[in-house]
């Protein structure tokens, strides 16, 4: 490195378009929901408008229901199943890692098959609406998401490759419970690794749009992501949004297309915020989960 | 010897009770890790395990009054109505082919792609390319359908307004018109993953002994000449991993993309219908039952072969990356 520290700008130039070709796409949607709806009708969407417009917004800020009810909807299903999810998910992966105990093979190839072999989407829609029958409730958002066989290998992975064994038998010496040593001993301990899942857990979550797809159709329990969805494909669904939010304006022209495109920043904004510091987790966690576990 | 069988079986069936007496002790004695494993066990059989019990609904005639027991047998019915369509070839067709140019178009992209991000010296720099690229990875398909929709807006988008408008050509009706989505399609999904797939390349690459880049300066080796020589055979073993584990999914497509990019459009199928996507039309949309459990059964099996297939050919490669 020492002889060589430049780096060859033709990399950097290359690596600038790549970089650029992945943020314009939402620089673009961010314009069109802050230009003048008379603008978009003529001159179609741009990367500059030529009237900033802030309207949608104010539209959505007046009724801002829809939203912040999905919002919560979200938020909800996330906490509760990244919480629920990390723990059962680790009390799994915890009973696997421990050599001593003589069921972990079968255990483990009863997680392990489920990654091979999987019913497909109608066994599984029917086990959820007509066994379970969680259909239109918040539980349909939670429970699929709970649990998965790969984050169970990579933890019990870092179980075993992480906690020496001496620490698991001085504290059983000493008396503790294997609950005892779970949480307060193998939890702690593991920060790093409940991290990186924990964040891909909440990403998935709240990025889900699938489950609501098949399961829900009460309006009420719409998450953010099938707020948007519906937004995007349903073009009376957008409508219903404007016309909530105002309804006695029936003469002007609503700004439909920068509304829409404004819901999607709504729900963009926040992720983009936090992204910059999860990005080392993030990043960290995607290397994780290439390696086998 | 044989007059002597009542010890024998005595000394058996004690067996046989201290055998079943030790399970019970040894059951009570992990009692703590069998409880703890419980949870995770409940949820993996609901989520996974019913549906598998689930895939003899391929051969009823699902009937939700007569109920999922109740439903008449029907036997390759479901499976005849699937082949007799021409939908069947067509949804394996796509998927298959998709996945194979995503492939392809994505392994080549992300490998360059991680070693010019590999030389790239100012860690300022370097952090805000590689976030760039993991971005689209972050953000959710629905986000994404909306993004394809600025550019492919018949009547406002992007490309339709700003570039086919003053250009003079004829405008197209991007969501009725089949003929493009191949390439729509495969741009979007390498926007979407090639960032990922080259940071798992980057983390390959970065795991490579410093000293070989060294002693290849010291010989004069050109960077070039380093790269084609040092980093692309390293990191061959994880290309050849990753992408026979792909290979084992290439029947598994991406609903989210197929879904959300074309906007559900029914005008696309011809060139955009793949398997799940095809399932989750038949099961929600049109409600027909027979194609939606038969296609989702044959997805399932072919997969499952596929998988057990690529792990034996990982194995004989190398031992360590095969899955079981």
């Amino acid at each position: 490195m020492k002889t060589n520290n430049r780096t060859n700008p033709l990399i950097i130039l290359f690596l600038t378009l790549f970089s650029l070709s992945c943020l314009i796409p939402f620089w673009l949607v961010f314009m069109v929901s802050v230009t003048n709806e008379k603008d978009l009708t003529r001159h179609g969407y741009s990367f500059w408008p030529n009237h900033f417009d802030w309207e949608a917004y104010r539209y959505l800020l007046h009724d801002s229901a829809n939203i912040a009810r999905a919002y919560g909807v979200t938020i909800t299903v996330t906490i509760i199943g990244v919480v629920v999810s990390l723990l059962i998910t680790s009390a799994m992966a915890y009973s696997l890692s421990r050599t001593e105990f003589p069921y972990r093979n079968a255990l483990g190839f009863y997680v392990f098959f489920t990654m091979l072999f999987s019913g497909g989407l109608l066994p599984w829609y029917l086990v959820y609406t007509r066994f379970l029958h969680v259909q239109d409730t918040l539980l349909a958002l939670i429970i699929p998401g709970l649990i998965g066989g790969f984050n169970i290998f990579i933890i019990r992975t870092f179980f075993t490759n992480s906690i020496p064994p001496s620490l698991v038998e001085s504290a059983k010496i000493d008396g503790a419970s294997e609950y005892r040593t779970y949480f307060s001993i193998i939890l702690p301990l593991s920060l790093p690794v409940m991290a990186t899942i924990g964040l891909f857990t909440i990403v998935s979550y709240w990025n889900d749009w699938f489950t609501s797809l098949v399961f829900i159709n009460n309006e009420k329990l719409y998450s953010l992501q099938y707020l948007l969805n519906k937004t995007l494909m349903n073009a009376s669904f957008l409508q219903s949004i404007a016309n909530k939010a105002y309804s006695n304006t029936a003469n002007v022209t609503q700004p439909l297309e920068s509304i829409r495109m404004a819901m999607a920043m709504v729900a963009i904004g926040p992720l983009v915020f936090v992204f910059p510091f999860l990005q080392k987790y993030f990043i960290k966690g995607l290397t994780v989960g290439a390696v086998k576990g | 010897m044989a007059a002597g069988n009542p010890s024998i079986a005595q000394e058996r069936t004690s067996d046989i009770k201290t055998k079943r007496k030790s399970v019970l002790r040894q059951l009570l004695k992990h009692r703590a890790l069998i409880i703890l494993a419980i949870p995770g066990i409940i949820m993996l059989f609901i989520n996974n395990y019913l549906p598998m019990f689930g895939i003899f609904l391929a051969f009823k005639d699902l009937n939700y009054t007569k109920g999922v027991w109740g439903s008449d047998w029907v036997g390759f019915q479901n499976f005849k109505f699937l082949f007799a369509s021409n939908d069947a070839w067509m949804i394996i067709k796509h998927t298959i082919l998709y996945n194979a140019v995503f492939l392809i178009i994505n392994t080549t992209l992300a490998v360059l792609l991680a070693i010019l991000l590999n030389e790239v010296r100012r860690k300022m720099l370097s952090k805000f390319f590689q976030s760039a690229a993991i971005l689209p990875n972050f953000v959710s398909m629905v986000i994404v359908g909306y993004l394809v929709y600025g550019f492919l807006n018949p009547e406002l988008g992007f490309i339709n307004k700003s570039i086919l408008e003053p250009m003079g050509k004829e405008t197209i009706a991007w969501y009725a018109e089949p003929k493009y989505w191949p390439y729509i399609l495969t741009i979007v999904n390498t926007w979407k993953t090639v960032g990922y797939s080259a940071i798992v390349y980057l983390a390959a690459i970065v795991g490579i002994d410093q000293e070989y880049y060294e002693a290849a300066r010291i010989d004069g080796a050109s960077k070039w000449k380093q790269m084609t020589s040092i980093t692309v055979p390293l990191i061959t073993p994880v290309i050849i991993i990753l992408t026979l584990l792909a290979v084992g999914r290439i029947f598994n497509a991406d609903f989210g993309l197929f879904y959300q990019a074309t906007m559900a459009s029914g005008m696309l199928k011809e060139t955009t219908e793949v398997i799940d996507t095809y399932v989750y039309n038949a099961l929600l949309v049109t409600g027909d039952t027979g194609l939606a459990s038969s296609a989702g059964l044959l997805q399932s099996v072919v997969g499952f072969m596929l998988v057990i297939t690529v792990n034996y050919v990982v194995k004989k490669i190398s031992k360590e990356n095969a899955l079981f």
